[in-house]
């Protein structure tokens, strides 16, 4: 086990930090086309609102959806940020909402 | 000047407080969770090396399932994947050399990238580092504490920890992102194509997949000029303490 891990850290590492770096590194300091600023400009909506499903409904290995008491604190935070609250409140009140789901249900 | 003296590193600084905190939590999680399978050193040294949570929780939870390392490694690349997309939309809005980028894109994580967008896909650097910078010490420092101290406060997954992440997202999308037409539409889109593959795709399959919704914006330089907005670039850093 000790070397597999210790294998896995050095690959993950190199290889997050090549991705990290391949955007900048490759198209930095330049507008791109204009064709494709259309589709940048939208990048930020389409994986935001992914991360906020994959994160209510999914699990770490994936593969399945999986309806709990995540769905209750993310929707009772939705609740507070579309009455106009902030993010500190919404986030605050997801994790209640979803730890007092836990210890009640 | 130094980026750290700019005013935007200031309040991203500022911004990114409580996602830290949040981020300790979940890397106390980690340590907790890490330890028996690593041993004390190996999982702080990948928090201090990789710095990316879902990638680490992947990775060890094929590990501890005997999946070996190539699929350990798999997962957790496939998870940090979509930090391309996120570098690519990053991009155009830094300056300087190579290197200088290069190091700019070892800020990348997603609450930072996406507090830092300022519509019509232009990017606030020194921003984008500010909010990163409390993630990085909490994030080491949760694991240092999970790893020695984890049998004595137990798992704060329990306290509702995993709905705190979604949370952070979903308000910088109300806050930020959410406009009527191309981006609440590509923000559905988005949430549809990750919905319907989750089921059946390995984690980090559906974020990557979900960034395709963001070709309906292909040849309209225009709508992403109509984009920026001024009056709400602020909203996020205004709604936090």
């Amino acid at each position: 086990m000790g070397s597999e891990v210790w294998i896995t850290i050095a690959a993950l590492a190199i290889a997050t930090a090549l991705i990290r770096a391949s955007g900048p590194v490759l198209l930095g300091g330049r507008d791109l086309p204009l064709a494709v600023q259309g589709v940048i400009a939208l990048l930020a909506p389409a994986l935001l609102a992914a991360l906020v499903v994959v994160e209510t409904l999914g699990e770490p290995a994936g593969g399945e959806l999986v309806v709990d008491e995540r769905i209750l604190g993310v929707g009772a935070a939705g609740v507070v940020l579309v009455r106009g609250g902030s993010a500190l409140p919404a986030v605050t009140v997801a994790a209640v909402v979803t730890a007092l789901a836990r210890a009640v249900l | 000047m130094s980026i750290v003296r700019q005013p935007s590193f200031r309040e991203g600084f500022r911004a990114g407080l409580p996602y830290a905190v949040a981020a300790g939590l979940l890397a106390i999680s980690f340590g907790v969770l890490a330890e028996p399978l690593m041993g004390r050193v190996a999982p702080i040294v990948m928090s201090i090396l990789v710095f990316a949570g879902s990638a680490q929780f992947a990775a060890t939870a094929v590990l501890a399932a005997g999946g070996g390392a190539l699929a350990a490694i798999v997962a957790g690349i496939l998870l940090n994947a979509r930090y391309a997309p996120m570098g690519v939309a990053l991009a155009p809005s830094l300056r300087g050399n190579k290197r200088r980028r290069a190091a700019f894109g070892q800020a990348l994580i997603d609450f930072s990238w996406a507090a830092a967008s300022r519509g019509g896909g232009r990017f606030d650097p020194a921003y984008m580092l500010g909010a990163t910078a409390p993630s990085y010490p909490a994030w080491v420092a949760g694991t240092v504490i999970g790893v020695f101290a984890g049998d004595l406060i137990g798992d704060p997954q329990k306290l509702g920890l995993d709905a705190i992440f979604p949370a952070f997202f979903l308000a910088l999308l109300v806050e930020g992102e959410l406009r009527a037409g191309k981006p609440g539409l590509a923000a559905a889109l988005g949430a549809l194509i990750a919905l319907l593959l989750v089921p059946i795709t390995p984690a980090g399959v559906p974020i990557i997949a979900a960034s395709a919704a963001a070709l309906i914006g292909l040849g309209s330089p225009r709508s992403a000029e109509e984009d920026v907005r001024p009056d709400t670039e602020h909203a996020y850093k205004e709604g936090a303490p």
